[in-house]
């Protein structure tokens, strides 16, 4: 049960859980469907991979680095994308 | 028109039909691209002309036509566009684009073809927008921009195979060091394709599918990203340090404030000296007529004192364009966003702020980017709290004046530009609570997303800071010359009328100063007399004229309208605290025109003006009136 309950914590990760530098595949994005499709068009689409960047002072906004660019997020935004663990055969570039 | 489209139902090739019926070439051809990709650039290459660019999305947000002339003499209509991610637009800057390429914008012809500029060190992504730009079926050159960039930090992509796959024409080019262009050129020069090979292009509106056809289209055109800017990822982990990034700004801000009062005064007195010796030697050679009055009291006296602040201009505009082109800017917006969100407004609001320091103007236009309408109108009526560049003038001539320089922090700050620096943070204190203000009342909204893209950092070219200083100094000499000249000039006969027995009367019962000594009692309160209430008419017009006017009535008095002889006189016409109060004054009024009008303008109507012009004024006058009873 503990083991069980501690393996959904680490599935409901979300871009703000993770670290200064710390890569993670997008899994869904809990948006509406405006700030989805911006989203979309940035790149932060399920399946890439998104790594967590320097951020203002505070921890908040951070930069995120997708597809070779790099984007400011508020938290508010970043703990709705939901990532999973990158392991070696997941993420598309 | 009518035959071009007849033919465009044919399948005929370019090539072969270029050769078969007479060239009919694009007339108006649109630049569209992802933000920040260099449209703006290239845009200035190719027509000479000088849109302002910089390094941080979203600098360009209104269309600009310019007129781009082939080897041949033939004249295109080039139009540059906002920055787009995609073609459904989100907020003001993003529709124009959107209304322009479709010919629905009023105003603009509709493009017949289309330059798709793309980063080249950002193909993955950037191919996205090539979609819905190729669908719209338009003949349409893909340019890939920043080729420097790409070869530099190791990446590659072959042009012919990405046309194959793109079914269009694909250029490599460096739009700032002005590489490639022809490529652009040679693709004008032709008649227009009948029709654009076809390629199988995604459904627009499903992004994940549009995501994979880029993706295949990048693979199958040996597309092999750069590696990551390394230099911008060390630069961040300083400037975004939690400590050392605040503190590297705070020293540069000094540094900048410091040169505007020590590196500046050398430079000021060459010009001085230039405009007081002109002035003796006209004064020494034109007969004794009333017009050489009228062109060394009116015109050197008004126009001299303000050009002599050209300097300072030029030292701020130096260190704006440093801030714009390098891409601090963006960062700058990211560390204050917290503080922003805490007055209700987001770190996008911050980049026409920072901006506001050179000009409202811009600032206010630059707030197209901000998606939400409420924000949007919070920011335009903060904006001018800002200290604008015109304040420049009125600030230094007056602390000079009454702020004895003595070191503050070494030779590293002295008290004056310390009480530069105090008001500037007055400014944009005054800015935060209006902002509080307002949006916990009337501009009251939920909080907005926050997205901003932060692009790498880029030495600012000398070419690009120069071209800014030469056109700031156009526009300053070109207010001097007219604005002011004209306020000069209408001030300098309002101060010699009526005429008494056929002599001006003494300024003080002149029409001019009748004026002034109307509005005294008004303004007494805060400590000024009429010569200064002149100055509040005049700069209603803009900030600096006060500067201009107060040389001009210095002037007439027969005093010395240099600077330093404009010190004196404010001396003896303002006690300490009256010269507080206006300092507080122009911190707050709104004595700007062009402000104003950019405000009706970008909100539609006289409302918003109204509001702002009377709440800052009204603020302006109390605030003022409260300094001149502490200070005095």
């Amino acid at each position: 049960m503990l083991q069980l309950s501690s393996r959904k914590n680490a599935a409901a990760r979300s871009l703000s859980d993770l670290r200064l530098g710390e890569e993670a595949v997008l899994d869904h994005l809990e948006l509406g469907p405006e700030e989805l499709q911006r989203m979309m068009e940035l790149g932060f689409l399920p399946g890439a991979v998104v790594a967590a960047a320097r951020s203002a002072p505070g921890g908040d906004p951070r930069v995120y680095r997708v597809d070779g660019s790099e984007f400011a997020l508020r938290r508010e935004t970043a703990s709705r994308l939901i990532v999973r663990p990158r392991g070696p055969d997941q993420g598309q570039l | 028109m009518s035959a071009r489209r007849d033919m465009a139902v044919g399948t005929v090739l370019p090539e072969a039909a270029s050769a078969a019926v007479p060239p009919a070439r694009p007339r108006t051809v649109a630049i569209v691209g992802p933000p920040n990709c260099g449209k703006s650039t290239l845009f200035n290459r190719l027509t000479g002309l000088r849109q302002k660019v910089a390094n941080y999305p979203g600098v360009t947000v209104e269309q600009h036509t310019g007129v781009f002339t082939l080897p041949d003499g033939h004249e295109i209509l080039l139009i540059d566009l906002p920055g787009v991610y995609s073609l459904s637009p989100r907020s003001e800057d993003e529709q124009v684009t959107h209304d322009v390429l479709l010919g629905i914008h009023a105003g603009s012809p509709k493009p017949q073809a289309v330059l798709l500029i793309l980063d080249a060190t950002n193909l993955n992504r950037h191919l996205l927008l090539a979609a819905p730009v190729l669908s719209l079926g338009l003949p349409t050159l893909v340019v890939l921009n920043m080729a420097d960039d790409l070869r530099s930090r190791g990446g590659n992509v072959d042009v012919k195979l990405l046309a194959a796959q793109l079914g269009a024409p694909v250029v490599l080019t460096s739009a700032a060091k002005g590489e490639g262009l022809e490529g652009i050129t040679h693709f004008l020069q032709r008649a227009l394709p009948r029709r654009q090979p076809m390629v199988q292009l995604p459904v627009i509106s499903d992004i994940p599918s549009c995501r994979a056809w880029a993706r295949q289209v990048g693979q199958g055109s040996g597309y092999q990203a750069p590696a990551p800017p390394e230099w911008t990822r060390r630069l961040d982990a300083l400037f975004l340090h939690p400590l050392a990034g605040p503190a590297i700004f705070a020293l540069v801000v000094t540094l900048v404030f410091q040169s505007i009062f020590s590196l500046a005064a050398p430079l000021m007195d060459g010009v001085e000296s230039l405009v007081s010796a002109s002035g003796v030697w006209l004064a020494a050679n034109l007969p004794d007529t009333v017009w050489r009055s009228l062109l060394t009291e009116g015109v050197w006296g008004g126009v001299g004192s303000v050009v002599v602040f050209l300097p300072q201009i030029l030292i701020l505009f130096t260190f704006i364009g440093v801030l714009e082109d390098s891409g601090y800017l963006a960062r700058a917006a990211l560390i204050a966003d917290r503080t922003m969100a805490r007055i209700g407004l987001q770190g996008k609001s911050f980049i026409p702020l920072l901006s506001a320091h050179a000009c409202a103007v811009p600032a206010i236009m630059s707030t197209r980017t901000i998606e939400n309408k409420r924000d949007r109108i919070a920011t335009i009526l903060i904006a001018p709290f800002m200290t604008c560049s015109a304040r420049l003038p009125v600030y230094t001539l007056i602390i000079a004046a009454f702020i004895p320089e003595r070191p503050v922090l070494g030779a590293f700050l002295g008290s004056r530009a310390l009480s530069l620096i105090g008001l500037y943070a007055l400014g944009f204190a005054a800015a935060i609570f209006t902002a509080k203000l307002l949006k916990s009342s009337i501009l009251e909204s939920t909080r907005a997303q926050f997205i901003l893209e932060m692009p790498p950092y880029r030495w600012p070219t000398l070419r690009s800071i120069g071209l800014r200083l030469y056109d700031r100094s156009k526009v300053f000499l070109r207010r001097a010359g007219t604005v002011i000249l004209t306020v000069a000039v209408v001030l300098w006969v309002l101060a010699h009328l009526p005429l008494q027995d056929g002599r001006p009367p003494g300024i003080e019962n002149s029409l001019a100063g009748t004026i002034g000594r109307t509005v005294e009692p008004l303004i007494e309160p805060l400590g000024f007399n009429w010569k200064i209430g002149i100055g509040l008419i005049t700069s209603l017009a803009a900030r600096e004229v006060i500067v201009g006017t107060l040389g001009t009535i210095y002037g007439i008095e027969g005093g010395d309208e240099s600077s330093a002889g404009l010190q004196a006189a404010l001396q003896r016409d303002l006690t300490f605290g009256g010269a507080v109060a206006l300092l507080i004054f122009f911190a707050f009024a709104m004595q700007c025109m062009s402000t104003v009008a950019v405000v009706r303008r970008e909100t539609g109507g006289w409302k918003w003006p109204a509001i702002q012009f009377a709440y800052m004024t009204g603020m302006a006058y109390v605030c003022a009136w409260i300094a001149f009873r502490l200070a005095s």
